[in-house]
């Protein structure tokens, strides 16, 4: 059914049409709207049978849910940010005893400074704890990446996030198609445990595993990620034959055909890259982009099919790997290495600063006349950077930096009005 | 047990301390560990320490668990020496269901296992978790006391030996003052573990309003077992406390580990009680009570307070001072003084 919704609002839906058995809910802007939503459903009776837990912390949250996980029980959370870091040991645990839990992130920078806002700093923090990552592109997608995600992590046996934009999809009202229970139930069997707590058939889950088993364990969690390099083409599939609309997938490709610069990215940021393409193109300039769906497990043969023919790859992220530069470039460039290609590092938006149709085209631009950086920051001030970097030359105890960047914005804008 | 238990029956030789005594006694005032029809949770083959407590007050628990469950009982397990010693891959010693997670989250998984089963129509299924004082009174403190405060359905079981031995003794919030521990070490002024710190979790548990608190000794089996029982005939959340000696940790001889649970209790500094709701409601009363020299001497991780010559009177005192305390505080010796 086509409604007017707020992102999170629909998730919520999504999560209440897959009949979770355990939720367990803390709040954490921007992901609250959705475990609130969830909660309201249980109360007011929509979804039945599940149990709704407020639990007094993230770590409790995903501990509660790898519990009902190991107990057969279909179980979900949500979180962000801080959130994410403060579970980071039980995410790490829920994929390594390979538990089908999913779990929804509204992706938002990490501090310090503290921020509120949209990055994907968080889920990049997590990407190798063995858990399966997808990033939404619109709420459509979000809402459908989930009914996608419960399938795919049970089919598994394997713990699955779905990244969503904080706020710029969390709390964006959008048409949202919310599909029937009965589509749902028509789509996503009953949860059926590899793994299961029964007085019937006991067995220990978790026990200690030294040298001579722990890599072959291991191992196994890689090749549980390469099926799913399998499996989530295939679900999109089905989920397309049941619902009648594309989503999902590994990646999706936008006029990439005899592109010559291709914009890789991930998320809800794809919306304003399209849009730049399509302007390009209307201006005849060979221009295409990549969305990538599942950053885990990363699709590197149907990358590199799709990039090979372009000259020039750009890889615009919302995360950095300080000392690096990008995290998902770095992963881009595995991808490329029997077809070595220039591949350009943009880190954008973090903390939500706006990604504006202007700068990408711009950075196109720069890529054709060979004039980008390796990597470079997006609207990075340079003159604020040089005052601070100025400062702290001069003065031992130059304070803190956040700060001191925060007092001379407020001079130039005093100065300003 | 019924037959189609997939658990393997014990053996006589098995059956476990007090079996000559128990055997004198009416069939109902046995314990569990006395009868060839206990479960046999944890199994035998595991890798723990001679003499160590944790193992015999976590069979005892689990046994004493298991009937009261009919068999239908799921573990928890908070990372730590139980942990360790049942579960060396690919070798386990547990005969029921039993997970672990983090050395911080028991509490919370089991809040996951109880409301799957919940969800499950398996109300039949009962749900305990279990730590030592590191997992339980500091790291996963928090998910305890939020398991607790939501009234959860988890029996929670705390195995007592005062520091965090699985990594080689060191300081925990309950290591008793003036214990030498690798991070208490017998040196300076005031050698070992410091007064005016540490937590007394029964009491903490208590000011949660649960329906059940109680500590418990591998010392004193019957009341251990009773204890167990009481707890899993109870909805909600419930807390036992066990005090097990580590004759590694305590610096103490393997076949001293009853003897000093049993000293413990009698010098005053570790009251057996119960407690509902927030109230005690019954109190272990002491035979004989003992200084708590008694207690302490024997045990290496004290020996510098009976240095030839050099008796750390004052802190002997100050000790004493504690079992004192609590003597008073839990009525240990009331019906002697009553007249």
């Amino acid at each position: 059914m086509l409604k007017q919704v707020e992102g999170s609002i629909a998730v919520a839906e999504a999560i209440a049409l897959c009949r979770p058995e355990v939720v367990c809910a803390y709040p954490i802007t921007p992901q609250t709207h959705i475990v609130e939503g969830v909660g309201a459903l249980v109360k007011k009776g929509e979804l039945e049978n599940c149990e709704f837990i407020n639990v007094e912390s993230e770590f409790a949250a995903l501990s509660v849910a790898i519990g009902a996980s190991a107990a057969g029980a279909r179980a979900y959370t949500a979180t962000a940010s801080q959130g994410l870091l403060y579970m980071a040991e039980a995410v790490y645990n829920a994929g390594g005893l390979g538990l089908p839990i999913v779990m929804t992130i509204g992706n938002r920078a990490i501090g310090a400074p503290i921020n509120i806002w949209n990055d994907h700093t968080d889920a990049m923090s997590m990407k190798d704890a063995g858990w399966i990552q997808l990033f939404a592109e619109t709420n459509q997608e979000g809402v459908d990446l989930h009914i996608q995600a419960f399938r795919l992590a049970e089919e598994l046996s394997c713990p699955v996030m779905v990244c969503i934009d904080g706020f710029i999809l969390t709390h964006a009202y959008e048409r949202v198609d919310i599909p029937t229970q009965e589509e749902v139930d028509a789509f996503l069997p009953p949860y059926d445990p590899v793994q299961v707590l029964d007085p019937a058939d006991p067995y220990s889950i978790g026990a200690m595993v030294g040298p001579e088993a722990f890599t072959e364990v291991r191992y196994l969690a890689h090749e549980k990620q390469r099926q799913a390099l399998q499996l989530i083409p295939e679900i999109a599939e089905v989920f397309k034959d049941v619902f009648g609309r594309a989503s999902g997938g590994l990646i999706h490709p936008y006029r990439t055909e005899d592109a010559e610069t291709i914009v890789i990215a991930l998320g809800s940021v794809n919306g304003t890259i399209k849009e730049v393409v399509d302007e390009m193109r209307d201006d005849g300039m060979r221009v295409g982009s990549v969305s990538i769906c599942s950053f885990r497990p990363f699709p590197l043969a149907e990358l590199k099919e799709t990039l090979i023919g372009a000259r020039n790859v750009i890889v615009l992220e919302k995360s950095l790997a300080p000392g690096l530069g990008g995290v998902v470039a770095s992963n881009v460039r595995m991808a490329l290495r029997e077809a070595p290609l220039p591949v350009y590092t943009v880190i954008a938006g973090l903390g939500g600063r706006p990604i504006t149709v202007a700068s990408i085209a711009r950075v196109i631009k720069g890529a054709e006349k060979g004039e980008l950086p390796d990597v470079q920051f997006l609207d990075l001030d340079e003159e604020v950077v040089a005052q601070e970097v100025g400062r702290a030359a001069e003065t031992r105890r130059s304070g803190p930096t956040a700060e001191n960047i925060l007092k001379t914005l407020g001079a130039v804008s005093a100065g300003r009005h | 047990m019924s037959k189609e238990s997939a658990l393997q029956r014990v053996k006589f030789y098995q059956t476990g301390t007090h079996t000559v005594g128990n055997r004198l006694m009416d069939e109902d005032s046995r314990t569990v560990q006395a009868s060839m029809d206990r479960s046999n949770a944890i199994t035998s083959g595991h890798r723990a320490c001679q003499g160590c407590g944790e193992a015999l007050g976590a069979r005892y628990a689990l046994d004493a668990a298991m009937r009261a469950a009919k068999g239908q009982l799921v573990a928890v397990n908070a990372t730590g020496c139980l942990e360790v010693f049942t579960t060396p891959y690919p070798e386990t010693s547990w005969q029921i269901p039993w997970l672990h997670s983090l050395f911080g989250n028991a509490p919370a998984v089991a809040t996951g296992v109880a409301a799957a089963m919940r969800r499950k129509g398996r109300n039949d299924v009962k749900v305990v978790a279990q730590g030592g004082d590191g997992g339980t009174t500091d790291i996963g403190f928090g998910c305890l006391s939020g398991m607790f405060e939501r009234n959860d359905d988890v029996l929670y079981i705390c195995y007592d030996n005062e520091a965090y031995m699985n990594t080689g003794v060191q300081r925990s919030s309950a290591t008793p003052p003036t214990a030498r521990t690798a991070t208490t070490p017998a040196l300076g002024d005031a050698p070992g573990n410091v007064f005016g710190t540490g937590k007394n979790l029964p009491l903490i548990a208590m000011a949660h309003n649960i329906p059940y608190v109680a500590t418990a000794s591998v010392a004193d089996l019957h009341d251990l077992e009773a204890k167990i029982t009481t707890a899993m005939d109870i909805s909600g959340s419930r807390y036992i406390h066990i005090m097990v000696p580590c004759p590694l940790g305590w610096g103490s001889a393997p076949h001293d580990t009853i003897r000093l649970a049993r000293l413990a209790v009698e010098s005053g500094l570790f009251p057996l009680f119960e407690a509902e709701h927030g109230e005690v409601t019954q109190s272990n009363k002491i035979r004989r009570k003992v200084p708590v020299e008694e207690y302490l001497r024997p045990q290496r991780r004290f020996a510098h307070l009976f240095r030839k010559g050099h008796e750390d009177t004052e802190r002997l005192a100050a000790l004493q001072r504690m079992a004192d305390v609590n003597i008073k505080r839990f009525n240990l010796l009331a019906e002697r003084e009553s007249p």
